[in-house]
């Protein structure tokens, strides 16, 4: 008897080893949706990570940034997530505030961000503008400035996304605050008479443009490069505004908790590797945070001179927002 | 009284225990939808207060959903009475292409209705090349027009129901004594429709209250906001759980005053069970009365079909765009929709037979066990994924029951619509064959399979197909869940979406029409292959 149990132990030790001897190492990586569709940057970047790291790459994804956020926030230090990919600067503040990531520890050299970058949890992957994208063919008076939107005749219209519920949305209430400040609900009032609708994200509003339902969509400026290089259509164009563009920059963290730490560093540090900045141009669509050697593809040109960039701080967005949706809310409720 | 303790003791042989589980969905449905609420308000260190803008949003919601239901029931009536006094080829093919729109993904129905009625629509060109201004349909006017898109077949669905629940007999007495169009109204259809519309018009209103995509999409602004919208914000920008289960109790407040009015209203009508002969109807066969009926039918049916052809077209041009992750995403979509669509049946079987049972013997338990049923319209699907995850995540990984989970809660959200087709069905059974069947000494599976089954056989159908249709389309709450693999239709499409693959989501958008109609025609079918005509 005794020995039979010896036996079935040691058998079951056996089977243990061998188990994981064969399995890798898992690192969870949470992210969005879009970011791990087929057409995204998730598969080749799952490739080019695991040739490195002898480690298996999984990507759970949630919604939005902002939805990723609320999911680690729900899972709390239990959560098996050992990096979270896809928050941007607006929402870095409350996850900062959560408690739930750890300081990475890097010292990002080369990073060709139009501004500077010395935050000590989050490492930015990708950047982009925010920008409102036109037709070619059908708007030929393009405003080139909020105020030449808003003195537009009022059948100009444009589509918005709700700042409460999509990262766009949310980037043009900080945009018209870091270009106006006080003048927001002036800007807001003037606005409003050509917001036709105000979709709960970005795909709505995108696919209403597209069928031609408005002249103008909130985008980014990359939006246009998508249609010249992946569908050879050169009628969309982003229009260029004199009180600069907003940014936006997509950063990933090391959760604190992160049952793989180490794996967690070594996708950070890949991240900004030219293996994973060569991808993201043309799979998300947005400007690499480190340029790569065979710089940008025709098509991705940006129109914006970098000296025109606009950015509010982590804290100081964190700080206007509630204000700032307040106004916004009164300007088109009226 | 020794016969009564006897009842409480539960006694397997007495009729309480049939009851037993109906009892038990209850508590189910208990648990999913207030326990959830409860659970995430734990989280929270209880209740968050409510802001001005969540005010607002809850005055929007309601006078949205008001006007909404009232024109959808209104205009459901004219259209439901045209298809049941009205034989004519492609009857049964209309009224189940009138249905679709009630089971359409709400993004692809609202590009749908966009190409029709938008601003750059094919209604808008025609105006424009007849000399009139573009359509302009964005604010509170594109909230309720997708509303009534929505719940017109749902309330011609019901109000159809009402007018074949009156036995033929009674066409043809009141066509032996001469009655005039006038009068069949006053004594069959009238009582009829008393009864029945009240909870139609709860059931639109109800489920208007808790729209979400849709209010936003086509409500112009920020105006235009309802409180599942504020949960979502509370949720999602603010990770504010005590408010999101604020605004959660708010809407089950809402839900609860719209459902108890109905109740209130409605006077239950009794016509007595027939021999199921064909209905022939001998007063309506003036010309204006046909030219009438078929305007009706040609109006609506333009209303509604438009978008839905629109959405074909589309989708059939981007079906060269499909990428291969539809094909796996079909087959869970389907699993879904079939496993959600048999436990909605199994539950409303268990609710109703124990609502229909319990009627006249214990008032008060039937109607709380009806309420119960009716719960989930009114429970936010936010709330409730939220809830199921903090709840499930310390035990097991919510990712990898994603689709079991998604399966429940689409069931639990389809059941309110199969319990307003069985109830009524099951309690008809009740009353007209209860009595033979005890005397006979029929119980238990005898009694189901041979009396009680034939005769709500067509209503399960039709509440299984609907159940498995509103699955299919619906994302749910596999958004919450769901990972990089276990992607449902509803999901891909979204996620199409916001890769710029938009011809790619058009054709998505069509192949879960198609699906979700195939399944509702095939449920539907099934139910009523050996139905009696």
């Amino acid at each position: 008897m005794i020995r039979t149990t010896l036996m079935a132990a040691g058998l079951a030790l056996t089977l243990l080893g061998a188990a994981s001897a064969e399995q890798k190492p898992i690192l969870n990586v949470y992210t969005y949706d879009s970011f791990v569709s087929d057409w995204g940057p998730g598969p080749l970047v799952e490739t080019a990570f695991e040739a490195i790291c002898d480690c298996d790459l999984k990507f759970t994804a949630a919604g939005d940034g902002a939805a990723v956020l609320a999911r680690v926030q729900l899972e709390g230090a239990r959560s098996k997530a050992d990096v979270v990919l896809g928050l941007d600067t607006n929402l870095t503040a409350r996850a900062a505030k959560s408690g739930l990531f750890a300081p990475h520890g890097l010292t990002p050299t080369g990073l060709t961000l139009p501004t500077d970058w010395d935050d000590p949890l989050f490492v930015p992957y990708d950047w982009g503008y925010f920008a409102f994208v036109y037709d070619t063919t059908r708007l030929k008076r393009v405003p080139r400035s909020f105020e030449a939107l808003i003195a537009a005749p009022e059948d100009l219209k444009i589509i918005i996304q709700d700042p409460r519920s999509s990262t766009p949305g949310l980037g043009l209430l900080m945009w018209i605050e870091a270009a106006y400040g006080d003048r927001a609900p002036e800007i807001w009032a003037g606005l409003a008479p050509h917001i036709l609708t105000v979709t709960p994200g970005w795909s709505e509003a995108y696919g209403m443009f597209l069928k031609g339902e408005a002249d103008l969509v909130l985008s980014y400026t990359t939006s246009p490069s998508y249609h010249i290089i992946a569908e050879q259509d050169v009628t969309k164009a982003a229009a260029v505004f004199d009180e600069g563009h907003y940014m936006q920059i997509e950063v990933a963290a090391k959760l604190a908790a992160a049952p793989s730490p180490e794996l967690a560093d070594l996708f950070l540090d890949f991240m900004l590797s030219e293996a994973f900045q060569s991808i993201i141009p043309t799979t998300n669509w947005m400007y690499p945070a480190v340029m790569p050697k065979a710089g940008l593809p025709k098509g991705f040109e940006t129109p914006v001179s970098p000296d025109k960039a606009l950015l509010l701080s982590p804290d100081e967005a964190a700080a206007i927002r509630n204000g700032a949706v307040d106004t916004w809310l009164t300007a088109l409720s009226k | 009284m020794a016969d009564r303790a006897q009842q409480i003791g539960l006694n397997w042989a007495s009729p309480l225990a049939g009851f037993l589980p109906g009892f038990l969905a209850a508590g189910f449905l208990v648990l999913l939808s207030l326990g959830t609420l409860a659970v995430v308000a734990m989280n929270a260190d209880g209740l968050g207060g409510l802001g001005a803008a969540d005010l607002a949003a809850v005055q929007f919601t309601i006078s949205q959903a008001l006007v909404s239901a009232v024109i959808s029931v209104v205009l459901a009536v004219p259209v439901a009475r045209a298809l049941a006094r009205r034989q004519f080829v492609g009857r049964r093919l209309l009224i189940v292409l009138l249905g679709a729109p009630f089971i359409l993904p709400v993004i692809v129905a609202v590009l749908g209705l966009l190409a029709v009625y938008g601003r750059a629509g094919i209604l808008s060109d025609l105006l424009v090349w007849l000399g009139f201004q573009r359509l302009n349909i964005y604010g509170f006017s594109g909230v309720v027009l997708a509303h009534v898109f929505f719940n017109l077949p749902l309330a011609t669905r019901l109000i159809l129901q009402g007018w074949q629940s009156i036995p033929a007999e009674h066409f043809r007495l009141a066509a032996q004594l001469s009655m005039r169009p006038r009068d069949v109204m006053r004594y069959l259809e009238w009582p009829m429709l008393r009864a029945i519309l009240p909870g139609a018009f709860a059931t639109i209103f109800l489920l208007c209250v808790t729209s979400f995509a849709v209010a936003l999409t086509l409500g112009g602004g920020p105006k235009a906001t309802t409180v599942e919208v504020a949960i979502y914000q509370a949720f999602r920008f603010d990770f504010n759980l005590g408010k999101a289960a604020s605004l959660a109790l708010a809407q089950f407040g809402i839900c609860a005053i719209a459902a108890l009015m109905a109740w209130r209203l409605a006077a239950p009508a009794r016509f007595g069970q027939g021999l199921d002969l064909r209905v022939q109807r001998w007063d309506c066969a003036a010309a204006h009365q046909i030219v009438f009926d078929f305007c009706i039918l040609a109006a609506v049916a333009l209303f509604l079909l438009a978008p839905l052809a629109m959405v074909t077209v589309e989708g059939a041009l981007g079906l060269p765009e499909l990428p291969a992750a539809v094909l796996p995403a079909i087959w869970r979509s389907l699993w879904v929709a079939v496993g959600s669509a048999l436990l909605t049946l199994a539950l409303a079987l268990a609710l109703a037979q124990a609502v229909a049972g319990l009627t006249g013997r214990n008032d008060r338990q039937a109607g709380l066990l009806e309420a119960v049923g009716y719960l989930s319209i009114a429970a936010s699907p936010m709330v409730i994924g939220t809830g199921l995850f903090l709840f499930l995540f310390p035990l097991v990984d919510p990712v990898a029951l994603a689709l079991p989970i998604t399966a429940l809660v689409n069931a639990a959200m389809a059941l309110p619509f199969a319990l307003r087709s069985l109830i009524p069905a099951m309690r008809d059974v009740h009353q007209n064959f209860g009595q033979l069947a005890d005397s006979l000494g029929m119980s238990g599976w005898h009694r189901f399979r041979l009396v009680i089954w034939p005769r709500i056989r067509p209503a399960a159908g039709f509440s299984t197909g609907l159940a498995a249709a509103l699955s299919m389309g619906d994302l749910g709450v596999v958004a919450l869940f769901a990972d990089a693999d276990t992607a449902t239709l509803p999901l891909l499409l979204y996620r199409l979406m916001g890769s710029y693959q938009m011809a790619a989501a058009s054709a998505v958008g069509l192949i879960l029409v198609a699906l979700s109609l195939a399944l509702f025609w095939g449920f539907d079918r099934g139910g009523r292959a050996y139905a009696m005509s």
